[in-house]
């Protein structure tokens, strides 16, 4: 133990010569880390992924499986244009050629490779005794009432068409552009991809006002992600605004807040240097951190500040002593509390989703950097501003406050309170086992953005959203004509047509029946799979040959004709739900096919399904591993192990309060919410040190029993611990105002957490600080004994 | 073909009295193309496709192809499948138009019946490959607008617009090298955006009947799909002499045998 001390003692006083040092040196410490943050600033650069891509990692078993596939097939990026005439009716010469018109231009999209409309879809008929393949509307202009008439009836029978392009009723049609990009750099690609289809749908609505427009597809998700970044990069603005009010209101002084200001700026800058450096693009989980680095460094100013400026203002001491005093008393916590954060947003690179990396990795840079700045430039600013004193301001605190009362409150009832908070926590953890995954992309986003009001709009009207993907195989080259592969693949189809999820199947064997019939003469008996494998393949090859440029079935049959692809469109429905149906589909091919049709169902909606699953499991080590660092750095900040182990308590409790009340809520977590396990600890472990610090210094130092020293940290730190809440929280809050859920359900639940952080801090914490001191003789407590002064000894 | 000869070498005068526009001799580059290939009669050769993905995966496909050439109109062909086994005896018949649409019928064996092809549908492509049906249709002058570019050395660049509003290429760049009688080395297309999609290259050329260049592979390279389709033919044979009859629909119905 004595060792220890003097540890303690010795870093008290590099605490003291560090201030001294930076007071004495002011103007050259100063002058060095604005050339540090500037210099790093300078190799600053804000850069946007908008790539859903990005959300997973390389390895990630379900991205590797969809690329596999588009390897196969082709890589299929898309944007659906929908439109909706006023008039209620796709089928009128007039609303043909404007689609006609649209479809046309819609081929102009960069690295478009693909565009199907209900006008160009190829429809195959039997004219005599040959195959006819041809537009199903082509100059439109010239089409009677009657033909018009006809290719209603056509396309509402035809199932390519129906609940894909078109809706029963023919109201609302679908314009599908697929665009094939190249992939070398999404941060430019995306947005030349989005700005030429915002201009065509504009000078489309322009020339055509009878239609209603909406847009989806992966395209526009990767928009929405990409402007989600930047939207939650400006929420910056509004906490700038809190942290100014926030810090002046507890200094009222200019020149503290003006300091502040500085150090958190600095911090931020650095982060985007380290940015820079890094090469890391921004996306819209790591797009927070100007706001995480800004709530969380601020925290560091202000103790710093609010010491020294008690020590001035009411112990009277000059303003050099005040700083050396303030930094004395603060180096330690301020230094612990930073270690603490930084682990624990580095533990976000256990995960599996790099944008998490991102943002952990930039805010424990810009934290580190602000716990610099804070104990060089702050000091070294405060040194050079002058302070000026209110006369009279000093006046001594006679009346018990309300941390006083607060801890009297406590120590009257440890047991109880222990037992009851207990009690709850047991509950609400309960609850947060109920809690259910669930990763809908399109509800990443709230009503606030187009991109979700448009899908919803066309989840309600048209089709659906998600869907899931089966390459299924024959074993064989050419195997797809193969009658028995047919036969299967098309008893696959109408299983996929019978589920209740489904609300469109893609599949092979509905080209096979149709070109079928149409070599029949139409027949609808013929409306079948082939059943001779040379007739598959010559019509095949006969169908092939008649299908113009950009219409061919290389997106569904690879090229040796060994395999093709099924795609099922789905409604609305959950991860978990996404997840079972997959695994029925899965299970079906099992049972009811023979092993080279066996196939896993694969799709950017299946991987962001599986995605906080396979986050929470990679976490899961993660937040083990933070555990035991922070609980590490607590055993050695406090000098105890008991205490050590006993922090956990109120350490992990919360996080388990926060997903039990999150469980009444909202019931469905997502993917950003899996972090701020490791996130919340080295923030809240913050309370947890201010209180047991001084819980033992009134034990040690001052000899105080356990009741008297819960009494005295109430007095010393309570003030500080609801102070340092109140900023985390409006961080939070702003944050949670994001409409892009995996921040805003992040923050959120951080928001809860921290709060419950302070409740067991407050109640459940020093009643256990209490009953684990039990042994000891019970000394009586009288609220007078304490001296208020006690409170300047911060 | 005389009237052609006639039409070119009055061309080839004029041009010489007058500056010729980009427009001018990008079409005179065209009709020298088809003039120096002028007079083979027929040909027929053994062909092999193999279609390879962006993973390298590769399908196989054979073919013999038979080309009768024609004069006041566009030349016919006949393509009939070796393999794979179940499209074997299968065969296409053309009928190039030098205005206008081409005629297209296919043989199925499989039913025993000639079908006709969607005439106005023949930029998609064949057999899955990479080659439109209408990069491998006869190459007639009358079907494209020219657009001189430039001359590298030997090898002139001329620009070629489709006349059929339902190609699927606004332009390509074709090149050809004037001192191998006008052989074509390379083709660019262009999509209906103006992208490049598929830069066509010609390989190990030979001289027949020391007048004609045949190149023994094909290689067509799809810059936005990644995917490639190569052509390998084996020796030309100029010796059988088609007829008319020989490129007839009884006659497709034998090719494939």
């Amino acid at each position: 133990m004595n060792a220890l001390k003097k540890a303690g003692n010795s870093v008290n006083t590099f605490a003291k010569k560090w201030a001294e040092f930076v007071i004495k040196f002011k103007w050259p410490v100063l002058l060095l880390t604005i050339l540090l943050a500037l210099g790093l600033a300078s190799q600053g650069k804000m850069e946007f992924d908008g790539d859903y891509h990005v959300f997973f990692s390389e390895s990630n078993p379900e991205l590797e499986a969809f690329d596999a596939l588009q390897e196969k097939y082709t890589k299929d990026d898309n944007i659906v244009i929908v439109l909706a005439p006023d008039n209620g009716e796709i089928f009128t010469k007039e609303n043909l050629v404007a689609i006609e018109e649209l479809t046309a231009s819609a081929w102009n999209t960069p690295y478009s490779s693909r565009v199907d409309a209900v006008t160009n879809f190829q429809h195959t008929s039997a004219v005599g005794d040959d195959l006819y393949v041809d537009d199903l509307s082509y100059e439109s202009a010239t089409k009677t009432d009657a033909e018009i008439m006809e290719i209603k009836a056509k396309a509402l029978k035809e199932p390519l068409l129906l609940h894909r392009i078109i809706n029963e009723k023919g109201s609302v049609t679908a314009i599908n552009v697929t665009v094939r990009l190249p992939g070398v750099d999404s941060a430019a690609e995306i947005p030349e991809v989005t700005v030429a289809t915002r201009k065509m749908v504009d000078e489309f609505k322009e020339k055509h006002p009878q239609f209603k427009v909406y847009t989806t597809g992966l395209v526009p998700l990767n928009t929405a992600f990409f402007e989600a970044s930047q939207s939650d990069l400006a929420l910056i603005g509004i906490m700038l605004l809190i942290v100014v009010a926030v810090t002046f209101l507890l200094t009222r002084n200019f020149f503290a807040t003006l300091s502040t200001l500085v150090v958190v700026l600095f911090s931020i800058m650095s982060a985007v240097g380290f940015i820079g450096l890094t090469g890391i693009k921004l996306t819209p989980p790591s797009a927070v951190f100007p706001t995480m680095i800004l709530t969380l460094a601020v925290a560091d100013s202000i103790h710093i500040l609010v010491t020294m400026l008690q020590k001035a203002r009411k112990d009277g001491m000059d303003k050099k002593e005040a700083l050396i005093e303030s930094m004395r008393l603060n180096f330690m916590p301020v230094f612990i509390t930073s270690l603490t954060t930084v682990i624990g947003f580095l533990t976000m690179n256990f995960g599996d989703v790099p944008p998490f990396w991102h943002l952990g990795n930039i805010t424990a840079f810009g934290m580190a950097m602000a716990f610099l700045y804070s104990t060089t430039t702050l000091p070294a600013l405060m040194a050079i501003f002058p302070l000026w004193k209110k006369k009279g301001a000093i006046k001594k605190e006679e009346k018990i406050g309300m941390y006083t009362k607060l801890g009297l409150f406590v120590i009257r009832q440890p047991a109880r309170l222990a037992v009851i908070s207990l009690v709850v926590i047991g509950g609400l953890t309960y609850l947060a086992t109920l809690n259910v995954f669930n990763d809908e992309f399109v509800e990443y986003f709230d009503d606030s953005v187009q991109f979700r009001r448009d899908s919803d709009f066309i989840n309600d009207n048209l089709t659906g959203f998600y869907n899931v993907e089966f390459s299924v195989g024959s074993g064989e080259s050419g195997g797809i004509n193969n009658p028995e592969y047919l036969q299967k693949l098309n008893a696959f189809e109408d299983w996929l047509n019978d589920q209740s999820e489904v609300v469109h199947v893609n599949a092979f064997s509905e080209v096979a029946r149709r070109v079928n019939r149409s070599m029949h003469g139409d027949d609808q008996t013929y409306y079948r799979v082939p059943d001779n494998r040379e007739e598959a393949a010559q019509f095949l090859l006969l169908y092939e040959l008649s299908l113009p440029f950009g219409l061919d079935l290389n997106n569904q049959i690879n090229v040796d004709k060994s395999e093709t692809r099924v795609t099922a469109t789905l409604k609305n429905i959950s991860s978990a739900e996404m997840i079972a149906f997959s695994a029925r589909a899965e299970e079906w091919l099992g049972n009811n096919t023979d092993e080279p049709m066996h196939s896993i169902g694969v799709s950017p909606t299946m991987m962001f399904s599986k995605l906080g699953f396979r986050q929470a499991d990679s976490m899961f080590n993660g937040n083990i591993v933070a555990l035991i660092l922070i609980s590490l750095v607590l055993m050695l900040a406090l000098r105890n192990f008991k205490l050590g182990l006993l922090s956990i308590i109120p350490n992990v409790t919360p996080v388990l309060v926060g997903f039990g009340i999150w469980a009444l809520y909202k019931g469905q977590i997502n993917t950003g919410m899996v972090i701020v396990f490791g996130m919340t600890l080295g923030i809240i472990v913050d309370d947890t040190v201010h209180f047991m610090s001084k819980f033992l210094r009134a034990r040690r130092e001052l000899g105080y029993d356990a009741k008297q020293a819960v009494i005295y940290a109430f007095e010393t730190v309570g003030r500080a611990l609801v102070t340092t809440t109140v900023v985390l929280l409006s961080g939070f809050a702003v944050l949670s105002t994001s409409s892009f859920a995996l921040n805003s359900y992040m923050a959120r639940i951080t928001v809860i957490i921290i709060t419950a952080a302070l409740i067991i801090d407050f109640l459940l914490l020093p009643a256990l600080l209490i009953l684990s001191s039990r042994k000891e003789e019970e000394i009586e407590v009288i609220p007078n004994q304490l001296k208020p002064e006690l409170k300047l000894d911060k | 073909m005389k009237k052609s000869i006639l039409t070119v070498a009055a061309f080839s005068v004029i041009s010489l009295a007058l500056a010729q526009t980009p427009e001018e001799r990008g079409l005179e580059i065209a009709k020298a193309a088809e003039l120096a290939d002028e007079g083979f009669g027929s040909s027929s050769v053994e062909l092999k496709m193999v279609l390879k993905n962006k993973n390298g995966q590769t399908s196989e496909r054979t073919m013999t192809t038979r080309t009768l050439e024609l004069t006041e109109d566009g030349d016919k062909s006949l393509i009939a499948f070796g393999s794979p086994k179940d499209v074997k005896g299968t065969a296409t018949l053309t009928y190039t138009h030098k205005v206008g649409s081409d005629d297209q019928w296919l043989y199925l064996p499989s039913i025993k019946r000639v079908k006709r092809i969607s005439s106005n549908n023949k930029s998609g492509p064949f057999v899955g490959s990479e080659f439109a049906y209408e990069d491998l249709s006869s190459q007639e002058v009358e079907k494209y607008t020219y657009k001189f570019l430039e001359a590298k050395g030997n090898l002139l660049l001329v620009e070629q617009d489709p006349v059929d509003p339902k190609s699927g290429y606004t332009r390509r760049i074709v090149t050809y090298n004037k001192d191998k009688g006008y052989r074509i080395e390379k083709v660019e297309f262009y999509d209906r955006k103006n992208a490049l999609l598929k830069t066509l290259t010609y390989s190990d050329y030979k001289l027949y009947k020391n007048k004609f260049w045949r190149a023994a592979t094909f290689n067509m390279v799809n810059h936005q799909s990644n995917k490639e389709t190569l052509l390998k033919f084996s020796d030309y044979d100029f010796g059988v002499a088609f007829s008319e009859d020989d490129f007839s629909q009884v006659a497709l119905q034998r090719a494939g045998k």
